[in-house]
């Protein structure tokens, strides 16, 4: 090829193209100039300074990567009858002891026969939020209506009463226990926060006033003062002598508390609604809840997901502070097992542990918001 | 004609008579007042009924309410206090240790989150892909575990990991690592240094006034000064030149190890650390996600148009892409500011001696006083958020877009 451009160049006829050697468009790419090579050269190596952050980075890797891996896989024990067992096996993480464990990490001390309920509670938890996440989910329309009475329905399973041998609440542990205050306070403070939000923007200064200063007041103090009010002092507030469940008291401060965050997202969402919709909608002949619900707050709702989905994981992240009043989320059940002989001084690993929990359920959540985000996005984009 | 007109006149009476009701209902006024009336009344009725329902339980268990408790006897040790305090101090004196405690870990973590969190953002836009995932691992992971689950860990790092005393980490001799925390030489400053320090003054003050004259001639001739050296020059490498031309004038105190721990210079405890570490490094995850989006929000025109203008890379970042960036980053930061501050009450679950495990904490529970205790704390942590979001609501006017 080659030699036939050069002979053709020299020769007589101008039509034909000339390329100088090594330069005609057929010939594969020189070295370094694609594939594998020319994406670590833009990547890793464009500039001094960005090669000294690859070599930094690359040492840090180096430095961390080995020691965990080993630790946590390559030298763990993953069998065992207790700790010194495990150190007789290997010297690095005694997972054992998660395995011995897991049932109370995720159940707690519910009694053992009435295990199924918690389980067919969790079954139908999958099914309401697969039908709410899932826009092509079949049967979707009913089995929204049924999420509208999933709670009502999981704390009749998992508290008993009316045909079920009741369990005491103070039983409910672990992961359950999380999944229960979790589930409760995102059901119950997205309704409670819309409505909070709509006060906040309430021409009426009464109303505005009072939802005003519940929202600061919530958002000013730690959650938990608000727990420790709720376990130590909510019974002087109540007729004397009634009282009720520690868990009640939990559920109810921690969606209060949500709700004042999630009141000030939604805010947020309101208030990027220009005026004239709701001038529109006024024109329209619509009343007060009419133009919201069917104007304002699906636009608003539309704008707040990032910021509502970041208030869910936050209150999720937020259970573990109940351990703090003396219940035991999977947190407090890892602490209370370290205290047993057997399986003395596992620290990391029971972190650990609770850690990779966590992380799973709030990375999924993350990424679904990612989702929905970019699929709501209607805009343009750069 | 006429019944048909008396018919009408009839239907009008009978709508008017039906309507009363639905008359003062449909009027907007007087409806806003009706449900404001009813709110307020709900409002009060709830509070009275709760107020009451307390007063009688209070009474029924012989308790009364009162702020007394607070000059008697704490009779409870604090590990660690910047101001005088014994077990025999005040229940108020505890609280005001606590409080400064509180202060303390709440600004240095202000500070190391606010720095780590601009790093990490910075890193995350890098164009080098392997740091760019390293910060993003890092801030997904910080960000999606519990804050309670990094203290705990950090802490247990601390305590069961780092050596003993006798086998600390020793930084030059003078600086300590330990599972007691960190020991470092405590200065005693003598007389000649007071001309350091007044010379440091000097240099800030100076650096001030420099830097408006210097804004002042830009704006009217066009001449650029190095401002940054020059304040640079005044406030650092004058005062230290001047520290080592007077001899050194600080006696520093060595730690030195006796027996099980150390003796002398300045202890910071691994509470301290662990929950100081854990909250900067925690809340630099979401600041470092905040900085992100605060720098991508600028249009890249506007870089572009910096450029056309002839600004160098440095004068665009800070003439140009920071100013803007600002505005998005600072309302969201306060609020991390605000839970950093929030987020300190967990001090408890690892007895560091904050606001929270002294007066919400132990005097709680030795007195029982349980209504009057949870008021104090509440109201301090309202009074903290407050000054936080009033200094950065002043700062965010300041840097905000000036409109007409």
């Amino acid at each position: 090829m080659t030699t036939e451009s050069t002979q053709a160049g020299a020769g007589a006829d101008p039509y034909k193209q000339h390329y100088e050697p090594g330069t005609h468009p057929d010939l594969p790419p020189p070295f370094a100039t694609s594939g594998p090579l020319l994406w670590l050269r833009e990547n890793l190596f464009s500039s001094p300074a960005n090669i000294v952050m690859s070599l930094v980075s690359l040492f840090l890797l180096y430095k961390i990567l080995p020691g965990v891996i080993d630790w946590a896989v390559l030298d763990a024990a993953f069998t065992g009858a207790d700790r010194n067992e495990c150190r007789a096996k290997a010297s690095g993480a005694c997972w054992a002891f998660i395995s011995e464990r897991l049932r109370l990490f995720t159940f707690g001390f519910y009694p053992v026969e009435e295990r199924w309920r918690v389980w067919l509670a969790f079954v139908l938890l999958v099914v309401v939020v697969v039908a709410v996440l899932w826009e092509k989910c079949p049967f979707r329309k009913p089995l929204l209506w049924f999420g509208i009475v999933y709670p009502l329905v999981a704390g009749w399973l998992l508290v008993g009463g009316m045909g079920l041998t009741p369990v005491s609440t103070d039983k409910f542990g672990g992961i359950m226990l999380t999944l229960v205050i979790g589930v409760t306070g995102i059901a119950f403070s997205l309704p409670i926060g819309i409505v909070l939000a709509l006060g906040r923007q309430s021409n009426l200064p009464i109303i505005k006033y009072s939802c005003v200063g519940f929202i600061e007041f919530i958002r000013g103090v730690p959650l938990i003062t608000l727990l420790f009010v709720a376990s130590t002092m909510l019974s002087y507030f109540l007729p004397p002598g009634t009282s009720f469940d520690l868990l009640l008291r939990v559920l109810i401060m921690v969606t209060l508390f949500s709700a004042a965050y999630m009141a000030e997202v939604i805010r947020g969402g309101l208030q990027a609604i220009p005026k004239g919709q709701i001038e529109a909608a006024d024109a329209m002949g619509l009343k007060y809840w009419p133009s919201m619900r069917l104007i304002v707050l699906p636009q608003a709702l539309k704008i707040s997901i990032p910021g509502i989905v970041n208030t869910f994981i936050g209150l999720f992240k937020d259970t573990t502070l109940v351990i703090i009043i003396g219940l035991l989320d999977p947190l407090g059940i890892g602490r209370a097992s370290l205290a047993d002989t057997k399986w003395n001084g596992l620290t990391y690993e029971v972190y650990l542990f609770v850690a990779l929990f966590f992380f799973v359920a709030c990375f999924a959540m993350a990424r679904y918001s990612l989702y929905l985000e970019n699929k709501l996005h209607t805009g343009h984009k750069r | 004609m006429s019944s048909q007109v008396s018919g009408h006149a009839e239907n009008v009476v009978t709508t008017d008579r039906r309507g009363l009701l639905s008359r003062i209902w449909n009027d907007k006024e007087t409806r806003s007042v009706i449900i404001q009336v009813l709110a307020l009344a709900l409002i009060c009725a709830f509070f009275a009924y709760i107020i009451r329902n307390a007063v009688v339980n209070l009474e029924a268990i012989g308790k009364g309410f009162s702020f007394d408790f607070l000059w008697q006897p704490a009779s409870y040790d604090i590990n660690q206090h910047l101001i005088e305090y014994t077990s025999r101090s005040s229940h108020f004196r505890a609280m005001i240790v606590g409080l400064i405690n509180t202060v303390l870990v709440a600004i240095a973590g202000i500070v190391l989150a606010t720095v780590l969190g601009f790093a990490l953002g910075v890193l995350r836009l890098s164009k080098n892909w392997l740091t760019n995932k390293l910060a993003h691992v890092y801030i997904e992971y910080m960000r999606n575990v519990p804050i309670l689950l990094h203290i705990l860990l950090v802490h247990g790092i601390i305590v069961h990991t780092l050596p003993r005393p006798k086998s600390a980490m020793n930084f030059g001799d003078t600086v300590f690592l330990s599972n007691r925390g960190l020991v470092s030489p405590t200065p005693h400053p003598e007389p000649l240094f007071w001309i350091v320090a007044a010379m440091f003054v000097a240099g800030v003050i100076f650096a001030i006034l420099f830097r408006r004259w210097a804004r002042r001639v830009q704006d009217q001739t066009g001449k650029i000064y190095p401002v940054f050296w020059i304040s640079l020059l005044a406030v650092i490498v004058v005062p230290v030149a001047l520290y080592f031309l007077l001899g050194s004038p600080i006696q520093w105190e060595v730690p030195a190890l006796k027996g099980f721990n150390f003796k002398g210079g300045w202890n910071i405890r691994p509470e301290f650390i662990a929950l100081w570490l854990a909250l900067s490094l925690y809340t630099a995850a979401f600041i470092g996600e905040i900085v992100r989006a605060g720098i991508t929000a600028v249009n890249y025109g506007q870089t572009e148009a910096s450029a056309a203008l002839g600004l160098s890379r440095g004068r665009t970042l800070n003439l140009v892409v920071i100013p803007q960036a600002l505005r998005v980053i600072v309302p969201p930061l306060s609020s991390q500011y605000l839970n950093i501050t929030k987020n300190s009450s967990l001090a408890i679950a690892i007895g560091y001696m904050d606001v929270t495990a002294t007066i919400g904490g132990i005097s709680l529970n030795q007195t029982g006083r349980e209504m009057e205790c949870m008021m104090i704390v509440m109201l301090i942590y309202l009074i903290l958020s407050l000054l936080i979001s009033t200094f950065m609501n002043w700062y965010n006017n300041r840097i905000k877009l000036v409109e007409r």
